[in-house]
């Protein structure tokens, strides 16, 4: 456990160093980001302009959730798909033999294998969200919802990173599927709202094939001081049992790569 | 040289943009699948009017508002930029410049021939608009529609100048593709693809007017929904045609000045 510790700080260092190369670039992509991060508020400042609530939600704990989608996205575009990319061009080059001759974990090596820092900058607009959203409401989170928050954002992190593993699956399958990265940042997209917003269908796709709501609004409610013990559950054992189906496909998905050399 | 042979050589532009929709179809589909934001307004603003309409909107119009934006922006969004910034940065814009066709002109042609499948993929968003809604959520006037048209090809034709001024930056800064996203972030917020603008508290609607966002996206909806009489849409077409004027100015300049200090790579 302590050497994957190191192994990730290894890895972290190289991608830091990297983007100290393009220092411009580095400041330049913060910004944008931040400036992303900010159209992400715009619907929400302007409906809450002209009323208090929507969907049961007031402005304040709306912008709860939206703090955590802001945060699931940096990890999703700063980690998940640079990584996603590396490893297409490993599979279409046939440099991932180098990867699986590694002694570790060769699925821990290419989830690590690429960070964009700039765009984890987000991970300090989401908190820097949090803030503005408690100060909205008037009030502080108390210390165990502070825990219960951050425990269900872990398993929000975990369920996304299995998601991803399955997607990125595919790659042993077809050969172009870098887009795959547009379509999970769209459809993490629709997490920004408190899952009431959604009704019908939506909600039903949403809590069960791709469980946005267990990953944005319970972290959210948990936060606000709501605990739903089911709920809470339900999140944690679908990290686990989700993680679970993507480590064995990820296996079967090995099992089928053929290096490009034979 | 005849027109007809210049014709000819646009027409083979066009083909070659044709052909390029055609084979990187998956990337059209992906791109379809991963144009969610309309349908994640609709979500959120369905939830809104729940409570009652807001700044006159109610439920059913803001499904066909957000439909409306999804068909306007397959049919008006322009990715030239990219092409541009990377001809520039990569020496091919060198082998443009010895085509007999200025490389401006050929990548609006190659803009133009990627028309059908963008159309295809509106119609069908406008059948599913009518098939939820019935007619009633459409502009009924026909001089609103003879409008509509004028008014989706300068929405085009703006969006193709932004697209090239910006990807002509190329010239002076060294990647102009971030440039693009900072204006597509100004886009998605001023322009009416996240919310009709009308929602904006008034001194900042003041100030929305006066800025190319609303006449890229927000003025071609908001005619197609029907929401604007005539003399307002005649104005709004208007200062459109400013803003299409300003922006192929711009494009000159940008251009011009732009070429003057290219030297192309290992040239």
């Amino acid at each position: 456990m302590a050497r994957y510790f190191q192994l990730l700080l290894a890895q972290l260092r190289l991608s830091l160093l990297v983007s100290a190369q393009y220092r411009v670039d580095f400041f330049v992509d913060g910004a944008i980001e931040v400036l992303w991060t900010t159209t992400a508020l715009a619907p929400l400042l302007v409906v809450f302009g002209l009323r208090t609530t929507v969907a049961g939600w007031s402005f304040g704990e709306a912008l709860v959730v939206v703090g955590f989608f802001t945060l699931l996205q940096a990890l999703l575009e700063g980690v998940m798909n640079p990584s996603f990319v590396a490893i297409v061009e490993h599979v279409r080059r046939g440099t991932l033999d180098y990867v699986l001759l590694l002694p570790a974990d060769a699925q821990f090596m290419v989830s690590t294998g690429r960070f964009h820092l700039w765009r984890s900058v987000n991970m300090v607009t989401g908190c820097g969200i949090f803030v503005f959203a408690f100060h909205e409401l008037g009030r502080r989170p108390t210390v165990t919802s502070v825990l219960m928050g951050m425990l269900l954002f872990a398993a929000a992190a975990v369920l996304l990173h299995a998601i991803w593993t399955l997607a990125m699956c595919s790659v042993f399958f077809a050969v172009k599927t870098e887009n795959i990265t547009d379509v999970l940042s769209a459809t993490l997209d629709a997490g920004r709202w408190p899952s009431a917003v959604f009704r019908g269908a939506t909600r039903l796709v949403l809590t069960f094939v791709v469980p946005l709501g267990l990953m944005t609004t319970l972290p959210a409610s948990a936060l606000l001081g709501h605990f739903d013990g089911r709920m809470v559950g339900a999140a944690l054992g679908e990290a686990v049992v989700l993680s679970a189906i993507a480590r064995l496909a990820w296996r079967r998905s090995l099992a089928r790569y053929t290096s490009a050399s034979s | 040289m005849s027109v007809g042979r210049e014709l000819l050589r646009l027409f083979a532009f066009i083909r070659i943009g044709a052909t390029g929709a055609v084979a990187y179809r998956t990337e059209a589909i992906v791109w379809v699948l991963s144009t969610t934001m309309p349908l994640i307004m609709i979500a959120f603003f369905g939830a809104v009017t729940r409570d009652g309409p807001i700044g006159g909107h109610s439920g059913a119009s803001v499904v066909g508002y957000f439909l409306a934006t999804f068909v306007v922006r397959s049919l008006t969004a322009s990715w030239v930029s990219w092409q541009i910034n990377l001809d520039i940065r990569d020496g091919t814009l060198a082998t443009r410049l010895l085509l007999p066709v200025h490389p401006l002109v050929a990548y609006t042609a190659e803009s133009i021939g990627s028309m059908p499948v963008r159309v295809l993929g509106s119609v069908v968003m406008g059948l599913v608009m009518l098939a939820l809604l019935g007619s009633h959520a459409l502009a009924q006037d026909p001089v609103i529609w003879a409008l509509w048209c004028a008014s989706i090809v300068l929405a085009w034709l703006l969006s193709l100048a932004v697209s090239v001024a910006i990807g002509a930056l190329a010239f002076f800064v060294d990647s102009s593709a971030k440039l693009m996203d900072a204006w597509l972030a100004g886009l998605f917020v001023f322009s009416g693809y996240l919310f009709p603008v009308d929602l904006f508290p008034a001194r900042v609607r003041a100030v929305v007017d006066w800025l190319p966002f609303r006449y890229q996206i927000g003025v071609p909806v908001e005619l197609m929904v029907g929401a604007l009489d005539r003399s307002t849409a005649l104005d709004l077409v208007l200062r459109q045609l400013g803003f299409v004027v300003l922006g192929a100015i711009t494009v000159r300049l940008v251009w011009q000045r732009g070429l003057a200090r290219y030297s192309a790579y290992g040239g």
